[in-house]
């Protein structure tokens, strides 16, 4: 049976390479993006890597009057949709965040409004279905406010309670909502970064922890898994002393 | 931060990446590089040059890797472009199961195409299909000073011809289309003669070469007197009919760095007359999968860490059809005296066919390629002696695999490579090219 998959922020890295293990299974993917020479690259990529069919949307997930019109067609296409995955984010430059209003604004916009908006239109499409999976990207970054990028953590963290109480709530209908947490992962986003090597990990191993995740209705997934153990850590440090950290 | 090596890890030069998604990505990261004050960037693939030719004046490299899509592709003909960046084993993933293989093989499928491209590889069957080159219908490139522009046999042929074995300095290649050739199964017959010297390998050459498509010859350099340039020669074709399977990656890897080389002369012995003996009969038939048959090395993710953190050198020369025989006799004896040389030499009777490249390695004659474990006084004396043995016959080394050559001899090897240096990119420049060249 071939999979229907939809795919918001299609040409991120973690959202490409996890298209790539749907296309190589055989399946119906529709992508959704604001670029439409990369997103016709990618599908042309899926295609050739397997995928039975693959179309492009072209959106900005900020314009919230397009999201309605795009679930539609999405529904209109493939007539279901068994997972749906919202991977679209920038990651904002936190020292600028801190004092340019206007930029902090439209960052929380791209990171938590929008991706609650596409959130919102998808629970209402899912719950007529009464099936499926809604998997959406956060970050381990929400799981605690901390000085070096406290901004991407509070939209992080804002998804992350809307996409519980979603769950709570869909879960009568069938329709599950995963929660992805990734570490540090090497992809476009993350280019100008110094990352730690032995902590970064590529977008093929957390596609393939997603993709296990959303097969076994995993609700929260840390990925890599060592993540779990390090945020659980932060979480528990005492505010006496994680006031004085640089983390 | 991540630091890259070339794949003998010598000269030990560790290059800083600068990750390519898109091509939008390249113009900024060369920007970037130009302002580290520190020189000239490069490309860099898989990292499977072996010396310094994948390194870049500045150290600052651009990864291309993760430009690894497919553009388009014609599954009814066979000619699929993709991003440089594609490694020859995604291609393989791709093309196999739709009945289609590479034109042309190199002895390892972690390459990129635009790898590929730019070293000009080849492989067991250049006596019958050529370089890499021969096969790519089309480039696209990116230049400092041009922007974006194609480039094929008919358009700009200049650029063409010397980009095709260009090293990468002719500018940043962004898609390459090629013709695949088809295939009906995913094995391979193959058959395989054991030898007990170069005149009979040299015999079996000449007897099963024309009717084989893919024929190379394993040797044991270490061996002397009687025993000398004893080896396996082993020829095989595309299976007529079969399955069309992807092989499964094994999985193995070495995971460290050993402080000192486990490859050394007592070892290399062991390991060398094992492996000749391994086949106890004169000639043995069989099919095997594709995998093993052009990959074996692949087998053993990072198998260049077993020569220690000193890392090592490939020799690869190869010298005209007229006096290959003794020529090739004479530099096996140098390293049989040596008492050094590598697990596994490979001896190659490269074809007639020529490519559309400048400065493309391969020519008409023998080609013999040896790893050397890193040892600097030594290994110099030994390649000292050996390059002019290769010059003297008007032969010539590889620069994919060189870390060592000298001027003098690479300009008189290739005498086209005024023609690329004109057309080199002026924000590109490797190692190897300011070795060689100034």
């Amino acid at each position: 049976m071939n999979q229907n998959i939809l795919i918001f922020g299609a040409t991120s890295g973690i959202a490409e390479a996890l298209a790539r293990r749907y296309a190589a299974e055989g399946a119906n993917l529709f992508l959704v993006g604001r670029n439409l020479g990369k997103l016709q690259t990618i599908a042309s990529d899926l295609l050739a890597r397997g995928a039975m069919s693959v179309q492009t949307f072209v959106m900005n997930a900020n314009n919230s009057d397009l999201i309605s019109a795009m679930t539609v067609s999405a529904w209109a296409t493939f007539g279901s949709i068994d997972v749906a995955v919202v991977a679209h984010g920038t990651l904002p430059d936190q020292q600028r965040a801190e004092v340019d209003i206007p930029y902090a604004i439209s960052e929380l916009r791209t990171n938590a409004e929008s991706v609650i908006a596409c959130l919102i239109a998808l629970a209402a499409k899912f719950e007529i279905q009464g099936s499926g999976v809604i998997a959406v990207i956060g970050s381990v970054a929400g799981d605690r406010g901390r000085a070096s990028n406290y901004l991407y953590g509070a939209a992080k963290a804002a998804l992350d309670t809307f996409a519980s109480g979603l769950r709570v709530r869909l879960f009568k209908n069938g329709v599950h909502v995963l929660v992805v947490k990734p570490g540090f992962v090497a992809t476009a986003m993350t280019v100008d970064l110094d990352l730690p090597a032995r902590l970064t990990a590529t977008p093929e191993t957390v596609s393939l922890d997603i993709l296990r995740a959303i097969i076994k209705r995993k609700n929260v997934l840390y990925t890599p898994w060592f993540w779990s153990l390090i945020m659980l850590i932060i979480r528990w440090i005492p505010m006496v002393i994680f006031k004085r950290m640089k983390l | 931060m991540i630091e890259l090596l070339s794949w003998g890890r010598y000269p030990h030069q560790p290059q800083i990446p600068h990750s390519i998604y898109w091509p939008e990505d390249i113009s900024r990261a060369l920007k970037m590089i130009a302002i580290s004050g520190q020189g000239a960037g490069l490309a860099f693939g898989c990292g499977r040059s072996y010396g310094d030719s994948c390194l870049a004046e500045s150290k600052h490299v651009l990864a291309m890797q993760h430009m690894d899509r497919v553009i388009s592709a014609d599954w009814d003909n066979g000619v699929i472009f993709a991003q440089a960046g594609m490694t020859l084993a995604d291609l393989i993933r791709i093309a196999l199961p739709r009945g289609w293989f590479l034109p042309v093989s190199p002895g390892t499928k972690f390459v990129t195409l635009g790898g590929a491209v730019a070293n000009d590889v080849h492989g067991k069957n250049h006596h019958v299909n050529g370089t890499f080159g021969r096969h790519v219908r089309q480039l696209v490139m990116q230049r400092s000073d041009e922007g974006v522009l194609q480039c094929s046999p008919f358009q700009r042929p200049d650029l063409f011809s010397a980009t095709i074995g260009g090293l990468g300095l002719t500018g940043i290649i962004l898609g390459v289309e090629i013709q695949l050739r088809p295939i009906n199964s995913s094995q391979i017959d193959q058959c395989s003669y054991r030898f007990s010297g170069l005149d009979e390998f040299f015999d079996l050459s000449r007897l099963h070469d024309a009717s084989n498509e893919y024929a190379v010859a394993w040797v044991d350099c270490l061996a002397s007197g009687k025993q000398s340039g004893r080896g396996h020669y082993i020829v095989g074709n595309h299976a007529q009919s079969g399955p069309l399977e992807v092989a499964k990656a094994s999985g193995l890897s070495m995971p460290f760095d050993p402080p000192i080389s486990l490859i050394n002369s007592a070892s290399l012995r062991i390991f060398n007359a094992l492996y000749y003996h391994r086949q106890q009969r004169k000639k043995i038939n069989n099919t095997v999968g594709y995998d093993p048959f052009f990959y074996p090395l692949d087998r053993l993710q990072h198998w260049n860490r077993i020569y220690g953190r000193a890392g090592f050198q490939q020799y690869q020369c190869v010298v005209p059809e007229s006096n290959g025989r003794e020529v090739v006799g004479e530099i096996m004896q140098q390293i049989s005296k040596s008492g050094r040389g590598s697990f596994l030499s490979v001896l190659k009777q490269c074809g007639p066919l020529t490519s559309p490249g400048l400065m493309s390695f391969p020519m008409h004659g023998v080609s013999l390629a040896l790893d050397f474990p890193q040892r600097d006084q030594v290994n110099d004396r030994l390649f000292k002696k050996l390059d002019t043995l290769v010059h003297e016959a008007g032969g010539r080394l590889y620069p994919a695999k060189d870390a060592q050559m000298s001027s003098t001899h690479f300009k008189q090897a290739y005498p086209q490579w005024e023609r690329v240096e004109a057309l080199r990119d002026p924000q590109l420049l490797s190692q190897f090219w300011k070795r060689v060249t100034q």
